[in-house]
């Protein structure tokens, strides 16, 4: 009885509702940057609009663009847009590939794209176009596809390597993940087959786990990583911790959304970066313990030795890729730094969401020569994001195009942003 | 079977009167709203919004407006499975809540069901036991 009552009870609930209140949206009107701020003599134009969950970009030398989705258009999972008659509009779209996913590159004649537990790679012709888009090689297999950060970003250097990030499907290793008070298991059992970046070759088919190095561990989950040609190393940039605050004795939600560190590191092989034993505090500038395991917010037991960061950005804004700018178009303060697209936070509530925009740190001789600024604000097309629901546009992909303008591709509605530079 | 065909629609005249005169007290929602904003509100955002490809939202969704022995067991349970809804899938793993008493489980989703837009009966805290005593 007690059921059929609540059944009835529903069905009136569900009828006699009426108050539907939408978020109320300020859209950014009419600026001749469509929207974004930018530093002076940059300016900024919407390629395509609304294509759907563009994820990873790459920029072939032909100025065509490749686009890795998270859903399927259609079946297809990649697309391949080109401005052909130069007017600054899309008036070509291929499709192809079966799957989902982040990762995309291009490296000596081959795009390479990943789906969230394979990678594969596809022969290019002269002009970098996919000759064979329906039979692609599979380089790599059976990787951990876990709920959480399963994105499996790529990049390759110049020796036949392919360096792949393998998130951790876990907040901080807990016993219950995300679990108030739930300790830390230890020693963490995920940094075997996650939680770092892996590499293998490019050239290699089916190559499992077994075939692979684990080059990096201790990264909770890198989205965005990209080699650096000036000096020859890998950088990458971690999504931080979340959720401190699940320890209220130690952390309130305020500190939860300060303290904890978006971080970048140069990845040199065989290094710890500390997850999910440590985290870095921007506001005491140093590595400390986790909670899970023992941690108060001051101990740095078992922190000590970690690689430390290169860079902390501020917690939670979700660095989801990583260039360095190699191009002659942009003033020389750019050249050979790196641009990092921030998805934006979510993890801040109920203070306000902060991100959305992409940063530019200045690099001189493969290192940080100044502090990390915003480059390109306003994805969000709103004053204030209190919830990610909000925003109108998040940056995810970055890429260079031939001509040395920055690509910037938008997952929620699918915008392609391409930012150009006129002294 | 007769007095039931007479006695149904009387019913329920009677539940549509009753739920709309009969608003959700106000110290259940404040009661309620704290245990939001210590344990949901991080995830599922201050408008209930949740968190696109992450966190599902809260808002007139069959999960909060639905069966509510189920709304309880997510409580009690936690959600690992990839959950769809309108379109969008959302990947991040809730953890079980069970630590939370009856009082403060019942009170926080009456509370969500009737915010963001929903509206909703309460949900008691005998219902909370009730589901409690049979979810392992």
């Amino acid at each position: 009885m007690n059921k059929y009552f609540f059944s009835l009870v529903l069905v009136i609930a569900v009828f006699t509702n009426d108050s539907l209140t939408p978020i109320e949206k300020k859209e950014t009107q009419g600026s001749e940057n469509v929207g974004l701020k930018l530093p002076g003599g940059f300016s900024a134009s919407m390629l395509l609009d609304s294509i759907g969950k563009a994820r990873h970009i790459v920029v072939t030398k032909k100025d065509a663009i490749y686009i890795k989705l998270s859903k399927l258009i259609s079946g297809k999972g990649i697309l391949y847009i080109k401005d052909n008659n130069g007017d600054g509009k899309i008036d070509e779209i291929k499709s192809f590939g079966n799957y989902i996913g982040t990762g995309i590159t291009i490296k000596d004649d081959y795009l390479y794209a990943s789906s969230n537990d394979e990678v594969f790679r596809y022969k290019l012709n002269e002009n970098e176009e996919v000759i064979n888009p329906d039979l692609p090689e599979k380089i790599i297999t059976g990787l951990i596809n876990g709920r959480q950060h399963n994105t499996k970003s790529l990049v390759l250097d110049d020796k036949g390597n392919i360096y792949v990030n393998i998130g951790s499907p876990s907040n901080s290793c807990q016993e219950i993940d995300r679990g108030h008070g739930s300790k830390g298991i230890d020693p963490c059992p995920i940094l075997d087959s996650a939680g770092g970046i892996w590499q293998f070759r490019a050239d290699k088919l089916n190559q499992t786990y077994k075939d692979g190095v684990r080059y990096a561990t201790g990264l909770r989950n890198v989205m965005g990583l990209d080699w650096n040609y000036e000096i020859n190393e890998l950088f990458v940039v971690q999504h931080g911790r979340d959720q401190l605050d699940m320890f209220p004795e130690h952390f309130s939600a305020k500190q939860n959304a300060d303290i904890p560190a978006e971080e970048m590191f140069m990845i040199k092989k065989g290094v710890n970066c500390g997850w999910p034993y440590c985290y870095f505090d921007v506001q005491q500038n140093k590595k400390v313990l986790a909670p899970e395991y023992g941690g108060d917010g001051k101990k740095t037991t078992r922190c000590e030795g970690v690689e430390q960061p290169i860079v902390a950005f501020p917690a939670h804004v979700a660095p989801n890729a990583l260039l360095f700018y190699t191009g002659n178009m942009f003033p020389e303060k750019y050249k050979n730094g790196a641009f990092v697209a921030f998805h934006g936070s979510w993890n801040r509530s109920p203070e306000k969401q902060e991100g959305y925009y992409v940063a530019f740190v200045p690099f001189k001789n493969g290192k940080p020569s100044g502090p990390w600024e915003v480059f390109a604000d306003g994805f969000a097309g709103v004053e204030t994001v209190m919830s990610p629901k909000q925003a109108v546009h998040r940056p995810c992909g970055l890429a260079q195009g031939p001509d040395g303008a920055l690509y910037v591709s938008d997952d929620v509605k699918g915008t392609i942003y391409k930012i150009i530079y006129k002294k | 079977m007769k007095r039931i065909t007479v006695f149904a629609p009387a019913l329920l005249i009677v539940i549509i009167v009753f739920n709309k005169i009969l608003p959700i007290d106000k110290a259940t929602m404040e009661r309620g709203n704290k245990v939001y904003m210590q344990y949901c509100v991080a995830c599922h955002q201050i408008d209930g919004g949740g968190v696109p490809g992450l966190n599902p939202p809260l808002e007139k969704t069959p999960h909060v407006l639905g069966s509510k022995t189920k709304l309880i067991q997510i409580v009690l349970k936690g959600m690992n499975t990839h959950e769809e809804i309108d379109g969008e899938t959302y990947s991040n793993s809730m953890a079980p809540h069970n630590h939370l008493t009856d009082q403060q489980i019942s009170d926080v989703l009456t509370y969500v069901r009737n915010s963001f837009g929903n509206k909703a009966t309460a949900i008691t805290p005998g219902d909370v036991k009730y589901v409690r005593a049979r979810t392992k």
